[in-house]
């Protein structure tokens, strides 16, 4: 296989970055809404939402993707097949965000809340100061990971036309009629990806902001 | 949107069958996955370094790339060195060494789990390797694992669906294609949203009804 081709894959994988980037942060706003309407209470709140959530949970990406994919230019909205992709992405991937969200600012520890309520915090500040950083902080593992799935998954853009890394390496699989060394690379591609994606995520739990020192036992 | 019920009515025997397809590769294909992903968490285990690595470093490669890269590769791969497989079990077999990868990680987990004293306390009484897998590790880690073990079991009856890209007759191959033949794809699409949907509950519930049901046992035990 001539590097012109793994250039060619190289450069499709911008595509699935760019698609899974973008649908990784349009999920994570989509999912703090989701969130914010399943912690409210109000059953005119939480019961479509959960309908939300354990639909695109309970469905397979693929089903979601031609659903929407088929769905838009029906209800009027003609959109680029990548901005489908991108919308099927996002909704799937806030409502897992959503899901993970809520088990954070389930387990911030209620002694903390306790403790900002008699110190005379309102309730803005224990949400901003206290519930957030702490919810935030719990559930950064999960997104990382959450962001893995979603690059590994957006390999089913594919079946939509788009011509991102998968698609790209079976039409120059199909045209050189080298499936093995073509799909290799590509799987190596991902790999890397991934592997960058999880270092960074290890990496900014332990440096950034808000990181908690090991077992200092906050979350409980 | 005018939905026809006569579409999906007509040819609900050919979707069942398709539902039956998908049902029992992905039940083959995560008892088979994790049968050989207790093989290779066990191997891990014990086969020192030598073996530790490779499997390992295959785990990782398995869980770092999209399942239909994986799958691409063993069907339009495959016959260049000598591996023609039918769709059906090219399906079954990617399902279940993806499955496998997966596996092998919850097993990991779960040797991991138990308390150590337990281990060396059957080492002291003489147990062979076998028996304190067989004796110790297996029955105290059933319940640890048993949640990620639903939980994966649910990814998979999801990740089957791709296999219809490699045209395995399964459900959303079978819908899709009634769907086009019909020129109703949009209805098809969505019945067969709602039956995954319907089937993944089922799964959950049932997994969770186990899980109880284990608790009760692992409590009320002497």
């Amino acid at each position: 296989m001539s590097f012109k081709l793994f250039f060619l894959l190289v450069k499709a994988a911008g595509w699935t970055l760019g698609i899974s980037l973008v649908s990784i942060a349009a999920g994570l706003a989509l999912a703090v809404l989701l969130c914010a309407a399943m912690l409210s209470g109000k059953a005119l709140f939480t019961v479509p939402t959960r309908l939300f959530v354990s639909f695109f949970r309970g469905v397979p990406l693929l089903v979601q993707l031609l659903l929407i994919y088929n769905l838009l230019p029906f209800i009027g909205i003609n959109v680029p097949s990548v901005v489908a992709a991108i919308i099927g992405l996002s909704l799937c991937t806030a409502a897992y965000q959503a899901e993970n969200l809520r088990g954070g600012f389930e387990s911030v520890a209620p002694g903390l809340v306790e403790a900002a309520d008699m110190a005379g915090f309102s309730a803005r500040q224990t949400f901003l100061r206290i519930k957030l950083p702490i919810a935030l902080r719990l559930t950064f593992p999960a997104l990382v990971n959450e962001a893995i799935m979603i690059l590994k998954s957006s390999s089913l853009v594919s079946v939509v036309g788009i011509v991102e890394l998968t698609r790209m390496s079976q039409d120059l699989a199909s045209s050189t009629y080298l499936p093995i060394p073509l799909f290799a690379s590509a799987g190596l591609i991902y790999l890397v990806i991934c592997w960058t994606m999880a270092l960074i995520g290890r990496f900014s739990e332990r440096h950034l902001p808000g990181a908690l020192p090991a077992g200092s036992g906050a979350s409980r | 949107m005018i939905f026809d019920p006569k579409v999906i009515l007509d040819h609900l025997p050919e979707i069942a069958s398709g539902a039956l397809t998908t049902l029992w590769i992905w039940i083959v294909g995560m008892l088979l996955g994790a049968a050989l992903g207790f093989l290779v968490a066990t191997g891990r285990r014990y086969g020192g370094r030598l073996l530790d690595l490779p499997l390992g470093l295959a785990v990782e490669v398995l869980r770092g790339t999209p399942f239909l890269i994986q799958i691409f590769l063993v069907y339009y791969g495959g016959p260049y060195v000598g591996l023609s497989l039918d769709p059906i079990p090219c399906g079954l077999i990617g399902l279940t060494i993806y499955a496998a990868a997966y596996c092998s990680e919850i097993f990991r987990a779960g040797f991991a789990a138990v308390p150590h004293g337990h281990v060396e306390a059957a080492e002291c009484l003489g147990l062979s390797r076998f028996q304190i897998v067989r004796r110790i590790l297996l029955p105290e880690m059933a319940l640890i694992v048993l949640p990620p073990f639903v939980n994966l079991a649910v990814i998979l009856l999801k990740e089957s669906a791709v296999l219809s890209i490699i045209t395995v007759p399964e459900l959303t191959a079978t819908v899709s294609a009634i769907g086009s033949q019909q020129y109703a794809f949009l209805e098809a699409i969505f019945v067969l949203a709602v039956i995954y949907w319907v089937i993944v509950e089922a799964a959950a519930w049932t997994g969770r009804m186990a899980e109880t049901r284990l608790n009760k046992l692992r409590f009320a035990a002497p």
